[in-house]
């Protein structure tokens, strides 16, 4: 029971990060389908510097700088060029992944991983700060969305921009700082899912950032909510590994747990969700 | 270029109508213009970045590209599998400009394109053994355009009944129908040790090389006639039948077409139906025209690159196709050049080609009609 509970939390801790990311980019307007690749952007720079450097927490760091200039070149692309935030996202997605690759080859002459590098000490998940911060992220989002001015008026450029603007708010001041939080938390995200592996592999992300998106919209795009999403979804996949062999379910079935909630969860089935009124509209 | 099908429109309210706007521009001069100078833009935006990418490898962007155009075009071969990955784009480009058209945003070619694949793979099993190829090319057809479909009405009856956004629906349900096929593969249908299922029974299509020899080895078969006529078929559908009409209404103002007594909801209902069909057929290329069996995996991304071709080409069939053949060459040119630079370079190019036509749209139309859209 310990272990489930145990690897679910493991399991949990990037969708925990990615969700709060994809929740405050949401609630600013601005379409989260980048999550994916931010994600992928900051295991990537942590995994590089941490090589580079010996330190696990530089790499946090860089992994984290890194994705908030990509979330950054998202917000800025949606805000002042208003392109399609659907297309961008996705081939934002797209560049990632593949640049992710070429730079692996530059760097480690591999196209697959990259070599091992350093981790937060041996003492597991307990002496790991990021996993501390991951599970910091969403109640933090939560006072930060309700409880500050900052938070108020992300809500408000997020549901009714013209309304903000022709009360004072800064509009695009507010996304942009929007988008740098939100690359902030998913590269802590990827920080977290390379330095754990003590290596950057391909792809590592392996659709987490589309789980993550899941569970902002089971969420209802709220913090805590969409939590609780990230840790059912987890406790799924634990579970899964856990019944290995037992064969109850095949694999595939699980997998489609996060997908299904959330399109029964979009049909309204399950109550209203209603998404961020201006969300694609920057 | 396409007819004038409404008063200019007023200012599109939504991110999505912004890719549609450019079938109403009230100057036919305009309309070219807003149509080709983004994509020409993008292309040299990527070549900037393909440029500093490949001088950061440490090789010759001038070798790189020679080795490209010669390892596609240069060669019967090499043009050969560009006109074979070319014939899966059109079919995925006409399935995302469809669904355009209309205001939808189909992002669910990738796992439609499966759908139909699988399906036509699965008709092939219980046909009688050696049933000749323009049967099976029917029957392969009406499967595919039945799974693909089947698989687009989802997001397209969601839509029209409770409203949920197409965008996560369709992205949601990939995962979910490319986790269900690979399980009905792996459990029932799979030949052992592989991923894929038996060959079908029915003759597979022929090829190009069966006509023209020099482009022996080259998987490019008859489904790229396919591919034309129904590019020609959807012109047709869009410009000169109502319903297409309609779509077209539909997806540049709905509130003003359900005035004029259109349901907004029927339509988006009947496009993304649609637009799932059209990937469907896509995956006739590969089970009838090239391998003869569905196999995991077989989308390979040309779902997710229909809607670089249908931005690209503007959601026109014609630009459709003339944009498949771009991706078709960029795609297999990356094969020629590995042995310079990864081929990831390529798939970096596709993406930012992606991103320049994106952020070019409302840049040129707003630059074309003298105000500028952008702000600060």
């Amino acid at each position: 029971m310990s272990i489930f509970l145990l690897q679910t939390i493991r399991i949990a801790v990037p969708y925990l990060f990615a969700a709060s990311a994809g929740v405050i980019s949401e609630r600013a307007g601005i379409i989260a389908l980048t999550l994916e690749g931010l994600v992928l952007s900051g295991a990537f720079g942590s995994a590089l510097v941490a090589f580079y450097t010996g330190s696990a927490w530089l790499g946090a760091l860089a992994g984290m700088a890194l994705t908030i200039l990509v979330a950054l070149l998202y917000g800025h692309i949606s805000i002042r060029y208003r392109a399609d935030q659907v297309v961008t996202g996705i081939a934002l997605n797209l560049v990632v992944i593949a640049a992710t690759r070429f730079f692996l080859q530059l760097a480690f002459d591999s196209s697959s991983n990259s070599p091992r590098v350093p981790g937060f000490g041996e003492g597991g998940l307990w002496t790991n700060p990021l996993f501390w911060l991951g599970l910091l992220a969403a109640p933090a989002l939560a006072w930060l969305l309700t409880r500050t001015v900052f938070g108020l008026r992300v809500q408000a450029v997020g549901e009714h921009p013209e309304a903000a603007a022709a009360s004072g708010i800064a509009v695009s001041r507010v996304r942009y700082l929007a988008m740098a939080i939100c690359g902030l938390l998913a590269g802590l995200g990827g920080a977290y899912l390379a330095l754990d592996q003590h290596q950057f592999t391909d792809n590592m992300t392996a659709g987490r950032g589309f789980i993550a998106l899941a569970a902002v919209i089971f969420g209802r795009w709220k913090p805590l909510p969409a939590a609780v999403a990230c840790l059912l979804f987890a406790a799924a996949e634990a579970l899964q590994i856990q019944l290995q062999g037992a064969q109850l379910l095949p694999t595939q079935f699980v997998q489609m747990i996060p997908y299904v909630l959330t399109i029964v969860a979009l049909a309204g089935l399950v109550g209203r969700s209603t998404a961020p009124a201006a969300l694609g509209k920057a | 270029m396409s007819k004038v099908i409404a008063p200019t429109p007023v200012e599109p309210q939504d991110g999505l109508d912004k890719a549609v706007t450019i079938a109403s521009t009230s100057s036919l001069h305009r309309g070219w213009l807003e149509a080709v100078l983004p994509p020409v833009f993008a292309l040299l935006v990527a070549m900037v970045i393909g440029d500093l990418l490949i001088l950061a490898f440490g090789q010759n962007p001038g070798e790189v590209y020679r080795l490209m155009i010669q390892g596609s075009w240069a060669n019967a071969w090499g043009f050969g599998q560009v006109m074979f990955k070319a014939t899966t784009l059109i079919f995925t480009g006409l399935a995302v400009a469809i669904g355009l058209r209309a205001g939808v945003f189909n992002i669910g070619a990738e796992s439609q394109l499966a759908a139909g694949a699988f399906a036509a793979a699965a008709a092939g099993l219980i046909v009688p053994q050696g049933t000749p190829w323009p049967v099976m090319l029917l029957i392969g057809l009406v499967a595919a355009f039945m799974g693909g479909g089947l698989v687009g009405s989802v997001p397209g009856a969601l839509k029209a009944r409770f409203g949920a956004h197409e965008v996560i629906v369709t992205i949601m349900l990939n995962f979910v129908v490319l986790a269900a096929l690979n399980w009905i593969v792996a459990s029932k249908l799979r030949v052992p040790e592989t991923l894929h299922t038996p060959s079908i029974k029915g003759e597979t299509l022929p090829r190009v090389a069966d006509v023209i020899p020099a482009f022996h080895g080259s998987a490019a078969n008859l489904t790229l006639l396919v591919a034309l006529l129904t590019a020609a078929a959807c012109w047709f559908f869009l410009f000169r039948t109502r319903s297409g009409y309609e779509l077209r209404a539909v997806g540049l103002q709905p509130a003003a077409a359900e005035a004029g007594g259109i349901s907004a909801g029927r339509t988006w209902f009947t496009a993304l139906l649609l637009s799932g069909a059209l990937a469907g057929l896509g995956g006739l290329n590969f089970v009838l025209g090239y391998k003869g069996y569905y196999e995991e995996g077989l989308a390979g991304g040309a779902g997710f690159l229909g809607i670089a071709v249908a931005l690209v080409g503007r959601n026109h069939p014609l630009g459709v196709v003339a944009a498949a053949f771009l991706f078709a060459t960029l795609s297999q040119g990356g094969l020629a050049i590995h042995a310079l630079v990864p081929k990831d370079v390529v798939e970096v190019l596709q993406g930012v080609v992606i991103i320049a036509v994106a952020v070019a749209v409302p840049l040129v139309s707003g630059l074309l009609r003298g105000g500028s859209k952008v702000r600060a």
